[in-house]
């Protein structure tokens, strides 16, 4: 039975969870996931966990806030709460995205035609809880009831809610149960974003209450402005990274491989997300054979962030956002290079170059391109020899949603895959009204307690099926099939989705990036870029 | 009577004007936001909207003069206005509801412009409405009026009983909702009970228009649908201090966010504005923001507090 959760309940007084997910009621999958009796059980919270942390929304904990020991604590919290709430509304404080965030504060019309369009309320078998208008309605609630300082006739005419500090962690919890895919905004008669409401939300948590996912604060936006990169690696580590990724690139494909550091008057300065270089090195040291033999004058930055294009402050905070992005630019304003192309990292892509356009302004307002322009232009140009029949192998294309709905980013991908793989096929729907791959907004990087558990029977379900559709035709161990994601997040949801659901192991389905792709067809290098092992 | 009527219908409209404006005006006078842009974009190359790209498909894309391209802006814009397609597409069984009430409503505004030019012509130019020309008049907009009422009522209900029955609605609907609907349902049927019952003596609807433009105040306006046009007449002050205002904040959502692709160049008005912006001192407590509100967004992008600590 689905449970029948009411906005109210989110200001229930006790701990226990809104709602409780089994996979029986979960959206159905294809073969060969279509026995929920045989797939995985959920970890429960341990008892720790749940004496310690707030986690009274579901099954999982994303962000672990720390329980209040007392009443006055929880008060004290709930005031700084509302005190962030309205601060997001004053330009001073938000003048990032105040105009969008008040629209879709007035505008909505509770019409939930938004609903059918969020894969996470989908696959979780129209769960109340993650309708997408369901924050965005405790949210707006708040707006006129708190900012508005609404009374009797404003609660009547927009609905009330009672505010108390399980509202306010249970709502903390709830911004990170939304990819901000925005597929819900695109479908929006009015032009009402929820994702937005939850992108805002999220910011008021960190900005005001210091609350935010430690794997995208700690561990991401200040670690990368600590030392360099969100991996923790140094502009020395990364630089003898890359030294030992040249050696194997030359070795496996034949061809020497020598990556430019610090090339003052550089055509392009290449900035990758630096999580490539330490899980799929493969993917840098495609881009360092491809870029060479197509005779382009590029560079990577040693600079701090220059050489990581992560900018996890897209998710939760315009601080980190701005301060990360102007890294960005300043790396490049030093060398003096022409323009920043980024690697295959869906976010970076959007946080610089769209995102960042009204941040960077002056000298720092560089220049910014995707790689899938300038790989488009190498292939279909024919700056390098392509052999398509070494790509004789079924292959789909996954669409970042950063890059492709929410930059336009649509077609350079599709150009370069039609040309180098023969047995290519779409998944459905593509393109803008792609589905997420669930580990967006962060996700793919947030493992803790059971999240995971969560990520990939919930967010990542849609996608699943999508995958699996795609490959329907050839659903055959011995045959090989590649799964091309242009993005550092997503192939990290995919990699650990995959495993957990034996789908390498027991149907040979692999994912890698484009690039992989152009130099696996590449006739100058050896046969067999892609090894079609488990990495 | 008619007094009351012609009051109602002037403060009415003058409510409506003054509400929408000041409106439309908090959200144009809103900083400008980071993009936030949805795909497609309509007014981009018509060959990339096609597959919802974007100028950012185009190597060296700055290097390119970047076509605004309006017709097709107004090729999806239009279509949407008139006969909601996003709703067509992605929610047709409440398009079915809601498509006829919109529609309804759009054919009323349509009807009443016709009268408003059909008195005044009968005021200024009463020989010329004398005529077939007076006929058509007439005929236009009884049909066009009686339409619209006809479908907008039929719309609210519609809405009304799917608000109150759908599983899918239910848990988001307040009583203001429910009101709403009932307002439109109530005004527009006292309205057309008025009309139809009003007796052979009373004003027709075009006199009624001419009464207002020269505040006729001997017009007798019958008790029933004199009440009904000053229900009309408090709603229309309603509709802009509401979220059925969407009207206007659709303008904005749509060109202001989902389709602003604008792109920031050096010495444009764009970063003039952002300068502006990043003088602007907010507040935030968490720490690490490093606000006080003494500090600038400019002091704190470019401050990294973590710069030359260790790991």
């Amino acid at each position: 039975m689905k449970d029948k959760i009411k906005l109210s309940d989110m200001s229930r007084p006790d701990r226990k969870p809104l709602t409780h997910l089994v996979n029986e009621e979960l959206m159905p999958l294809p073969y060969p996931l279509d026995s929920p009796e045989k797939d995985h059980d959920w970890k429960a919270l341990t008892e720790k966990v749940v004496g310690s942390v707030e986690c009274g929304l579901d099954d999982t904990c994303a962000i672990n806030i720390p329980q209040p020991k007392t009443k006055e604590e929880e008060d004290e919290l709930v005031k700084k709460f509302l005190a962030g709430l309205d601060k997001l509304f004053t330009k001073e404080n938000n003048w990032t995205f105040l105009q969008p965030l008040i629209l879709s504060m007035e505008h909505c019309a509770k019409c939930q035609t938004c609903s059918d369009a969020c894969h996470i309320y989908e696959a979780s078998g129209q769960n109340e809880m993650y309708r997408p208008t369901f924050r965005s309605e405790i949210m707006r609630r708040l707006y006129f009831k708190s900012v508005k300082h609404g009374g009797v006739l404003s609660a009547w005419q927009h609905g009330d809610i009672e505010i108390n500090w399980p509202l306010v962690a249970r709502l903390a919890e709830l911004a990170y149960r939304c990819n901000l895919c925005r597929r819900c905004a695109q479908t929006c008669p009015i032009g009402a974003d929820n994702g937005l409401v939850a992108h805002e939300l999220r910011k008021l948590f960190s900005q005001e209450l210091g609350i935010n996912a430690k794997e995208c604060h700690d561990n991401g936006s200040v670690l990368q402005l600590k030392v360099g990169s969100s991996t923790g690696m140094s502009s020395l580590v990364v630089k003898d990274n890359i030294e030992f990724i040249d050696e194997d690139m030359t070795e496996k494909t034949g061809i020497k491989v020598e990556t430019p550091w610090d090339v003052e008057g550089a055509d392009v300065l290449l900035i990758h997300n630096a999580g490539e270089i330490m899980a799929w090195p493969e993917n840098p040291g495609a881009f360092a054979v491809i870029l060479n033999a197509a005779g382009i004058k590029w560079t990577l930055s040693s600079e701090i962030a220059g050489y990581d294009s992560i900018n996890y402050g897209l998710w939760y905070d315009d601080a980190q956002f701005a301060r990360v992005a102007i890294k960005h630019a300043q790396a490049a304003k030093k060398l003096g290079v022409k323009k920043i192309v980024l690697g295959e990292c869906g976010h970076a892509h959007k946080a610089l170059s769209v995102i960042a356009d009204r941040v960077l302004t002056g000298d720092l307002n560089i220049p910014r391109e995707s790689s899938m322009t300038l790989l488009r232009d190498i292939v279909m140009n024919d700056r390098i020899k392509l052999d398509p029949s070494r790509n004789d192998f079924p292959v789909t294309l996954h669409d970042p949603c950063n890059m492709v709905r929410l930059m336009g980013v649509v077609e350079p991908q599709r150009e370069v895959i039609r040309k180098i793989c023969p047995q290519f096929r779409e998944m459905w729907p593509h393109g803008v009204d792609n589905y997420c791959c669930g580990g967006g907004s962060g996700f793919a990087i947030m493992s803790g307690n059971n999240f995971q558990d969560w990520r990939f029977h919930v967010a990542g379900r849609k996608k699943m099926e999508q995958i699996l559709n795609a490959f329907q035709d050839c659903m055959d161990p011995s045959i090989n099939k590649y799964l091309c994601a242009p993005c550092s997040n997503c192939k990290g949801q995919f990699r650990d989705m995959l495993a957990y659901y034996e789908l390498w192991d027991k149907q040979r389905i692999l994912y890698g990036g484009l690039v992989e792709l152009i130099v696996n067809c590449m006739v100058d290098a050896k046969p067999g870029f892609i090894e079609w092992e488990w990495h | 009577m008619s007094v009351l009527v012609y009051l109602a219908l002037y403060a009415g409209a003058a409510v409506f004007v003054v509400a929408t404006a000041a409106r439309a005006w908090m959200y144009a006078r809103a900083p400008i936001h980071l993009r936030w842009e949805l795909y497609p974009v309509p007014h981009e190359d018509p060959a990339k909207v096609k597959h919802g790209g974007s100028y950012f498909e185009d190597k060296d894309w700055w290097t390119h003069k970047h076509r605004y391209n309006l017709a097709g802006e107004l090729a999806v814009m239009v279509p949407e206005m008139l006969f909601l397609n996003a709703l067509h597409e992605f929610n047709r069984k409440l398009w079915y509801r809601s498509f006829p009430f919109h529609f309804g409503l759009y054919l009323l505004i349509g009807a009443c412009g016709l009268l408003l030019v059909a008195a005044l012509l009968g005021i200024f130019a009463p020989a010329l409405m004398a005529g077939a020309l007076g006929m058509a008049f007439h005929w236009l907009y009884t049909v066009v009026g009686a339409a619209g009422v006809a479908l907008s009522m039929l719309g609210a209900v519609g809405l009304l009983v799917r608000r109150l029955t759908d599983p899918d609605l239910k848990p988001s609907t307040t009583p203001g909702d429910i009101f709403n609907l009932l307002f439109f349902i109530v005004a527009f049927g006292v309205l057309v009970a008025g009309f139809i019952l009003r007796g052979p003596e009373a004003p027709g609807i075009l006199a009624l228009v001419q009464g207002l433009l020269t505040f006729n105040t001997a017009m007798a306006v019958p008790g029933l649908l004199a009440t009904g046009i000053v229900l009309c007449a408090l709603l229309a002050a309603y509709i802009p201090l509401t979220h059925m205002s969407h009207f206007v904040g659709k303008y904005f959502t749509y060109h202001d966010v989902r389709w602003n692709d604008q792109v920031n160049l050096r010495g444009s008005k764009i970063e003039a504005k952002l300068a502006e912006y990043l003088t602007y001192r907010p507040n935030w407590s968490a720490p690490h923001v490093t606000a006080d509100g003494k500090r600038t967004w400019a002091d704190i992008a470019t401050t990294n507090p973590w710069e030359g600590t260790k790991k």
